[in-house]
């Protein structure tokens, strides 16, 4: 059995503090009025922005370029600063929620292939779904926060823009509040029901004389495999793509799981590494942390194809309203856009490639870092263009975010784990996965 | 060179793979081992040295992405400059993206190609080539080792049977 060290959990607290205050800082620093916005926004950067919010104000198919320009503009940027630290929120929720619902979707892809090698970490993995019950949640309640008008995150949520707004209103039978927030809870019930069913099933296994609870998992996870692919897609367009309406991209459901699953193994590998070296999980071998950092490697080159698969589509055809998309990220987010193609996919091809490094537990941890760090900033150059524009930075409200929701997800995490023994006993493949070997 | 070899034959590739780790432990020189399919593991067990391919694909991957560069440039920009997507630009870097494809291609391409033929070349393959394998048996069900004799036969003999060889002969190389 694990036991939750005083250290680790001290530290988690300590994160939820800190990233607390940051985000409080945030809310605060907030502006509520335009002058207030106006005198930001000249402090920062000597008002040069205004030819650049001109062309996002342009995407997101608001009336800022009738007459009344400069008022609109200033309303605009006022909006754009205020959706500031509930976007800081929203990246970090969504963000550590997508690694839990990563891990969901391997276990269940394990389960349902049989897999000889996995077992034995099976525990890991049910310790980060445990994640998605209180991750889920806060992101429900920040969905119904947007739909109640706390804030601006989604535009056809606003009724006045759906108003002036042809493309929004043949859309609103689908992207309406009430039906919007149904298909949400329909997304999280069903992942928080498989995966408590599924862990149900997994320690029931232990006890039990039979296999009748390994086949029932089975046979639950290859069904929720089918529900997941479909939810998840939705949940893409949804929760991400709707934030720009008028955008779409078909193979945007793919592209999200790529980031997720990544960053799910990743974690997967990191909470292994670290509960082997306090001298947990003693039959985990160096195989089994290579066959993580070969999965780490391929799905970063997995990411890589879908990125690149939706840029250049978008660029050669160079319709103007789907090529914004790529010009606000080209051009107001330069430096996060391709840096985070080198983080996710440069860097882990390059020092993943050499199977010896990925047998080497603290090398394996560093990409990881890289990794997780890349994959943040995919979700932050999905979410921001179009909820602050070019009035993004990484700063305290950003950074509080990610440590408040960092230190809940270790707690509950690690908490989980010391629920069950780290490994199970009697699934029929444990034999198989102690003595896996590459 | 007239040497005398025994050759040890199996049926099943955990039996071969017990036989290869005793016959090591006793400190005998295991020449060669026939196998119908790939043995996982066996490389390790008979001490060979890790395989090198791994560079070579990295180097020829390497070199299928400057071709492909270089070839992008002047097939679509220097000798017969193209209009990508509508945007004559006729620079290679802002054409980029619309060759990206082509060099993962080529990549994948040389690496793959060459690295099979480099296996080839590596392992005296060619086409027509006379097959070095001592019995038929071993393209079907059964695992042959071959150790040279040094005035050792009897000795041999029993700690192959011991390993349990199906099967023992004793040939002129």
């Amino acid at each position: 059995m694990y036991t939750f060290s005083n250290k680790l959990k001290m530290a988690s607290f300590i994160l939820m503090a800190v990233g607390l205050l940051g985000i409080g800082f945030g809310f605060m620093s907030a502006p509520s009025t335009v002058e207030e916005a106006k005198a930001l926004v000249a402090s920062h950067d000597e008002g040069h922005a205004s030819e650049a919010t001109h062309v996002v104000a342009e995407d997101h198919g608001e009336e800022a370029h009738a007459e009344g320009h400069d008022a609109s503009h200033d309303e605009h940027l006022l909006h754009q600063l205020q959706n500031k630290p509930w976007a800081a929120l929203y990246v970090a929720a969504f963000f550590f929620f997508m690694i839990a619902l990563g891990v969901l979707a391997f276990y269940a892809i394990q389960r349902a292939s049989q897999a000889g090698w996995a077992p034995i970490l099976f525990r890991v993995m049910e310790g980060i779904t445990s994640y998605l019950v209180p991750g889920g949640i806060i992101i429900f309640v920040i969905l119904v926060l947007s739909v109640m008008h706390y804030n601006h995150l989604f535009v056809w949520m606003d009724a006045d823009v759906v108003a002036h707004d042809k493309l929004l209103q043949a859309k609103a039978g689908f992207l309406n509040p009430t039906f919007f927030l149904v298909r949400a809870a329909i997304f999280l019930g069903g992942w928080i029901l498989y995966r408590e069913y599924s862990r149900k099933l997994s320690l029931k296994q232990d006890e039990s004389d039979d296999n009748s609870n390994f086949k029932l998992n089975f046979r639950i996870s290859a069904a929720f495999l089918v529900f997941y692919l479909i939810s998840e897609s939705m949940m893409s367009w949804d929760w991400i793509m709707s934030v720009d309406p008028h955008w779409f991209s078909t193979l945007f459901g793919w592209y999200v799981f790529s980031s997720m699953i990544v960053s799910g193994i990743t974690v997967i590998a990191m909470v292994t590494v670290y509960l082997k070296s306090n001298d947990y999980l003693p039959e985990v071998n160096d195989s089994h942390i290579h066959d993580l950092a070969k999965f780490m490697f391929g799905f970063s080159i997995f990411w890589a194809y879908l990125w690149f698969s939706q840029f250049m589509l978008i660029w050669y055809s160079n319709i103007p309203e789907e090529v914004t998309y790529y010009v606000t990220r080209i051009e107001d987010y330069n430096l996060p856009f391709f840096g985070m193609v080198a983080m996710n996919f440069v860097l882990p091809i390059l020092l993943l490639m050499n199977s010896d490094y990925k047998r080497i537990n603290w090398f394996v941890i560093m990409a990881g870092i890289i990794i997780l760090a890349g994959h943040y900033l995919d979700i932050f150059n999905m979410i921001m263009p179009s909820t602050v524009g070019d009035q993004w930075s990484i700063g305290i409200p950003e950074i509080g975010a990610i440590l408040f929701f960092a230190g809940l997800f270790i707690f509950w995490v690690f908490r989980a784990l010391t629920k069950a023994p780290l490994q199970p006993k009697r699934n029929p493949f444990i034999e198989e996965s102690r003595h896996f070997h590459y | 060179m007239a040497s005398k070899v025994i050759h040890a034959y199996y049926n099943d590739d955990d039996v071969l793979m017990h036989a290869v780790k005793k016959v090591k432990d006793a400190k005998h020189h295991i020449e060669e081992v026939y196998c119908p399919f790939p043995v996982h593991g066996l490389d390790k067990a008979l001490g060979l040295a890790p395989t090198r391919i791994a560079i070579t694909s990295f180097i020829y991957g390497c070199i299928g992405l400057v071709i492909s560069i270089v070839m992008m440039d002047y097939i679509m920009i220097q000798d017969w400059p193209m209009d990508i997507g509508g945007k004559p630009s006729f620079s290679y870097l802002e054409n980029m993206p619309a060759f990206v494809p082509i060099m993962f291609e080529l990549t994948v391409f040389f690496a793959a190609h060459l690295m099979v033929i480099t296996f080839y070349l590596r392992s005296r393959l060619w086409p027509f080539k006379e097959a070095e394998n001592p019995d038929v048996r071993t393209t079907d069900d059964h695992f042959v080792m071959e150790l040279a004799i040094h005035d050792n036969e009897k000795e041999l003999k029993n700690l192959l049977i011991d390993t349990g060889a199906v099967e023992i002969n004793v040939s002129e190389k």
